[in-house]
């Protein structure tokens, strides 16, 4: 058998070359993009290969780095779920990667590439080291250059305040949430005795209830922060949008899912049988964010804020599948509980390619209209046709629609749901339809807010000069969108050859091998794994769907053909010609959404018109509609104002009296002489 | 293999041929029942012939995704409705998908039905689109929660099984979950094939339209297709309806006799069903559009009461 090690470790030293090469051509940006991000590529690419080998091998493989200090030992460590993880990263990395050739052309001479190439590499380096850490120690250390390889990529384009504080917000929030990590990491380490991951999961089993719950909800929290589940979301759609459109592609793509690597890892390798509310707190969290997710996300007409908020809401879609995992587990229910595990992980691939390609999208959008603003965008399917298809490929993929990824990892979400209320028969039951329903009321906003996104983006007439003069992105940024869309077709309709993937992984968490089980039909479809249970196939589908064109085709073929075609002007309503203001905005379409849940959003809304003689004629008006983010106003804001507060009563100790000093000083030397000897 | 092909073919006819049928039916009731006398059965037949012979015109502000909408919007419901038990308990492409695939191709045509509106750049497009989108996911989670509480019952989402499982029990649609499950997928059936009193499908007037305002700028053979793709997909919704909560006489299989049979107890169940709507759209006036929410938060509480009442009794 060949060792997964060799090519993994030759991956990251050529990230490693490729953080290299961006430091040395700080001052020749174009040998610097080129260099880096050849080199990223590169690494990708190795690291794709490693992943599919470890993926194909099925067991896992540890193996530590040659220059270990005593305590603290730098294993790493490839299973099936780090392996996947991997995939995952690999594909968008290289992607990426191409895109970036091209993308960051246009920023040579104004910002410096060596650096970004620099701290993009040193991001792909730590994710892939995240993914494959043994020891809690190391992985930390990797989180941690993660964190800072990202706040750096953020604040990229730091002359803008905004970004400031958005990058600042990102630190802070991302360090709170590796404060409570290493709180869960220690306290499992002390009862482990080491910092082993091997260790760990009969360290938890050992533990007594309530710690082992304590343990639990710090690493749901933890590892909550970086996956974005609302309430701890706020720096999410902050810090995505304001950095660079290929970095927000990463951040969203993969850098989130390290929050869903972490719980995989937590959930289903350290802990042996979690407790039956554990699993309803992450299903709740996940119907939550999920909700919560797209009806902020619809507000937005900041494309890239918009695409923000879906992460939030896909990560809720995730940890529906999460929490049924858990429960499923917590009621001894191994086959089920694989089932769920698959639906999450499913949805994980798929969501990190599509909101990759759409982050790369908005980015070429970005590139050639200068504004982030939908209302300001329009008409672009004309003038940048391979953008739109490929964005269009991702709105569909993202909003579920049949036959695309989208769809299949949310169709198995629902089967597990579905399967859920059988399982058992206490009140918790009650929970799988009721979280069923909400995903599907999710996913009908999803498609309302992505027909705005795109509608009003690229469709009609556009709404502004940039917009009018918008020239379609080079190639290389095509190819980067091109391959992420094939890969939502290929994960869509080739979704009974992807789901063998899935074998090793269940293997591994629970010990029955449930992916290849669901495929039926003689490889056609995916069954729901019950015995008489429904069954879907998307290659089915597409088939269907280009055989029955013949229906139409026939019709065209008698009457179509000779039947005149003439192009007019779109109806007006009388008035002198159609222009960009007689559209709808985006405000406008999801207006009903706004009113009917005021509640939620509790719109404001200023109207002034000015007028000279009468006021059925103005002459101008000013519109102005804000939606409360409740969240910052009802619990950040009054927290922070209470950390200033403490901050300030915390001051006067500080009287700057160096007898009071000198007595804290004593009173903390007794303090801690009693703990000693107590302890 | 050369049997489901036949099926397939065979139920794809019926679909197209039954489908502006019901359509006409529904027209011509509603006309009696408000004393007039309204045109003849067969007049949605005329309406497509004659649109499709007509001659187009395509706004100069549409892309390519103006012309190819109706396309993916008939495809879709199409092979949606090949996916719901018609004549039998079985269906031709069970395997390829049971209820959520018709509830998510019905959506992908709806959701390319609202971009077309959009890409006409003009503002009743997108005051349709707005609309439809709107109420769709407003009604998706009624849909599904009824959806689930008679998939439960079956313990599949093969159309085919829920089909089997209700044809196990004749009188199970009395059960109080499934009468509740079938009033909310009946609020559900209004909403989605823009009937009153949510839509008005016999309206132009600006303010209140939705399913029209979207097609405004569509003629010809493309307005063909999506009149006829609507009724289609009305048609999928009332026979998903008739046949999961109430298969009776439904043959088990397709066969030359039994199919006749079943087609026999699909049109008279039809009937019954459309003359249930008829009474609706013809006793209530169209709601305003923000009293729409109301209506189907009843739908979603009666579904709630269907799942609940499911395990209850």
């Amino acid at each position: 058998m060949a060792h997964i090690s060799g090519p993994l470790t030759a991956g990251v030293i050529v990230y490693l070359a490729g953080a290299a090469a961006g430091l040395a051509g700080m001052r020749a940006p174009r040998r610097a993009r080129f260099a880096s991000f050849a080199l990223a590529l590169a690494g990708a690419l190795i690291e794709i290969g490693a992943s599919v080998a470890a993926l194909a091998k099925g067991a896992a493989e540890t193996w530590a780095l040659p220059f270990g200090v005593p305590l603290f030992s730098w294993t790493l460590r490839v299973n099936p779920l780090s392996a996947y993880f991997n995939l995952a990263l690999g594909v968008l990395a290289a992607a990426v990667s191409i895109y970036s050739f091209g993308y960051l052309r246009g920023m040579e001479g104004r910002r410096n590439i060596g650096v970004l190439g620099f701290f993009y590499n040193l991001l792909l380096l730590s994710l892939t080291l995240v993914f494959t850490a043994a020891n809690a120690f190391f992985f930390l250390l990797a989180w941690e250059v993660m964190a800072l390889a990202g706040y750096c990529l953020v604040s990229f384009e730091h002359e803008k305040e905004e970004t400031r504080r958005a990058g600042m917000l990102f630190l802070i929030m991302s360090h709170a949430g590796t404060g409570l990590l290493l709180i869960a990491f220690l306290l499992l380490g002390s009862a482990a005795g080491t910092l082993d991951f091997a260790a760990f999961r009969a360290a938890a089993s050992a533990l007594p209830p309530w710690e082992r719950g304590t343990v639990f909800l710090l690493f749901f929290l933890g590892f909550g922060v970086k996956a974005g589940i609302i309430p701890i979301h706020v720096w999410l759609p902050a810090a995505h949008p304001v950095a660079p459109s290929n970095i927000s592609a990463l951040m969203s793509g993969i850098v989130i899912k390290t929050g869903i690597y972490g719980m995989a890892l937590v959930f289903f390798e350290f802990f042996d049988a979690p407790p039956v509310w554990a699993g309803l707190i992450v299903i709740a969290a996940g119907v939550i964010s999920a909700l919560l997710g797209v009806l902020y996300a619809l507000m937005e007409h900041d494309l890239k804020r918009l695409l923000a908020y879906h992460s939030i809401e896909n990560i809720g879609i995730i940890l529906i599948g999460f929490g049924a995992a858990l429960l499923f587990r917590a009621l001894e229910q191994p086959y089920l509980a694989a089932i769920a595990l698959i639906a999450a992980l499913y949805h994980t691939m798929n969501h990190a390619i599509f909101k990759s390609l759409l982050f790369l999208g908005a980015g070429s959008v970005l590139d050639r209209t200068h504004t982030r603003n939908m209302e300001e965008m329009g008409g672009l399917i004309r003038r940048m046709p391979v953008t739109a298809a490929c964005f269009l490929t991702g709105a569909i993929a993202i909003s579920g629609l049949p036959p695309l990824n989208g769809f299949v990892s949310e169709w198995l979400t629902y089967q597990a749901l579905l399967a859920g209320f059988g399982s058992t028969q206490a009140l918790t039951r009650v929970v799988f339809p009721i979280a069923g329903a909400m995903l599907s009321l999710t996913a009908a906003l999803a498609a309302a807010c992505f027909v705005k996104a795109f509608g009003i983006s690229f469709l009609a007439l556009p709404r502004s000069e940039h917009a009018a003069a918008a020239t379609e992105s080079c190639r290389s940024m095509q190819a980067g969108m091109a391959i992420l869309a094939a890969a939502c077709f290929v994960l869509g309709l080739g979704a009974t050859w992807f789901i063998r993937i899935f074998d090793p992984l269940t293997t591994q968490a629970f010990g029955v091998e449930a992916g290849s089980a669901l495929v039926a039909g003689g490889g056609w479809a995916l069954s729901s794994g019950a015995p008489s249970g429904g069954t879907i196939s998307t290659s089915g589908i597409a088939m269907m769907l280009v055989l029955l064109s013949a229906v139409p085709g026939l019709f065209w073929l008698a009457w179509g053909r000779s039947a005149r075609r003439a192009t007019g002007p779109t109806w007006d309503c009388g008035l002198p010609g159609l222009t960009a203001e007689n559209e709808y905005t985006a405000t406008g379409f999801s207006k009903p959404i706004r009113m009917i849940f005021a509640a939620l959003y509790r719109p404001r809304r200023e109207i002034q018109a000015e007028y000279e003689v009468s006021p059925y004629y103005p002459k101008a008006i000013h519109f102005e509609s804000e939606v409360e983010s409740a969240f910052e106003k009802h619990f950040y804001d009054p927290l922070r104002d209470w950390i200033y507060q403490m901050a300030r009563r915390a001051r006067t100790l500080q009287a700057g009296s160096i007898h009071a000093y000198l007595a804290y000083i004593f009173v903390a030397l007794i303090a801690l002489l009693l703990f000693g000897v107590r302890g | 293999m050369m049997g489901a092909l036949l099926e397939t073919i065979a139920q794809a006819l019926l679909l197209l041929g039954v489908a502006p049928l019901v359509t006409g039916f529904i027209r011509t009731m509603k006309a009696r029942l408000q004393m007039r006398r309204g045109p003849g059965v067969l007049q949605p037949y005329y309406e497509i012939y004659k649109l499709l012979r007509k001659e187009m015109v395509i706004p100069d502000t549409a892309s390519w995704l103006f012309p190819a909408t109706p396309y993916v919007l008939f495809l879709s419901t199409l092979l949606a409705g090949l996916m719901v038990p018609m004549v039998s308990a079985g269906t031709p492409l069970g395997l390829f998908g049971g209820v959520l695939a018709v509830v998510y191709l019905l959506g992908l045509g709806r959701f390319f039905l609202a971009l077309g509106g959009l890409d006409t750049g003009s503002s009743f497009g997108g005051l349709g689109s707005s609309r439809e989108m709107t109420i769709s996911a407003l009604a998706e989670p009624t849909l599904m929660l009824a959806v689930f509480t008679v998939a439960i019952g079956a313990g599949s989402t093969s159309l085919a099984q829920m089909v089997q499982a209700a044809i196990g029990q004749q009188w199970r649609f009395l059960a109080p979950s499934q009468m509740l499950a079938f009033a909310a997928l009946f609020i559900v059936l209004i909403a989605e094939t823009g009937r009153i009193p949510v839509d008005n499908p016999a309206t132009h007037l600006e303010l209140t339209m939705i399913h029209e305002a979207m097609i405004l700028e569509y003629s010809g053979p493309y307005l063909a297709l999506i009149e006829w793709a609507a009724s289609i997909k009305q048609l999928v919704l009332m026979t998903l309806l008739i046949n999961v909560f109430w298969p009776f006489g439904l043959p088990a299989s397709w066969s030359g006799a039994g199919a006749l049979t079943g087609l026999a107890y699909l049109s008279l169940k039809l009937a019954l069903l459309s003359s249930v709507i008829v009474v609706v759209e013809t006793t209530n006036a169209k709601m305003r559009l923000f009293r729409v929410p109301e209506l189907m938060a009843v739908g979603f509480t009666l579904a709630a009461l269907a799942l609940v009442s499911s395990f209850l009794f």
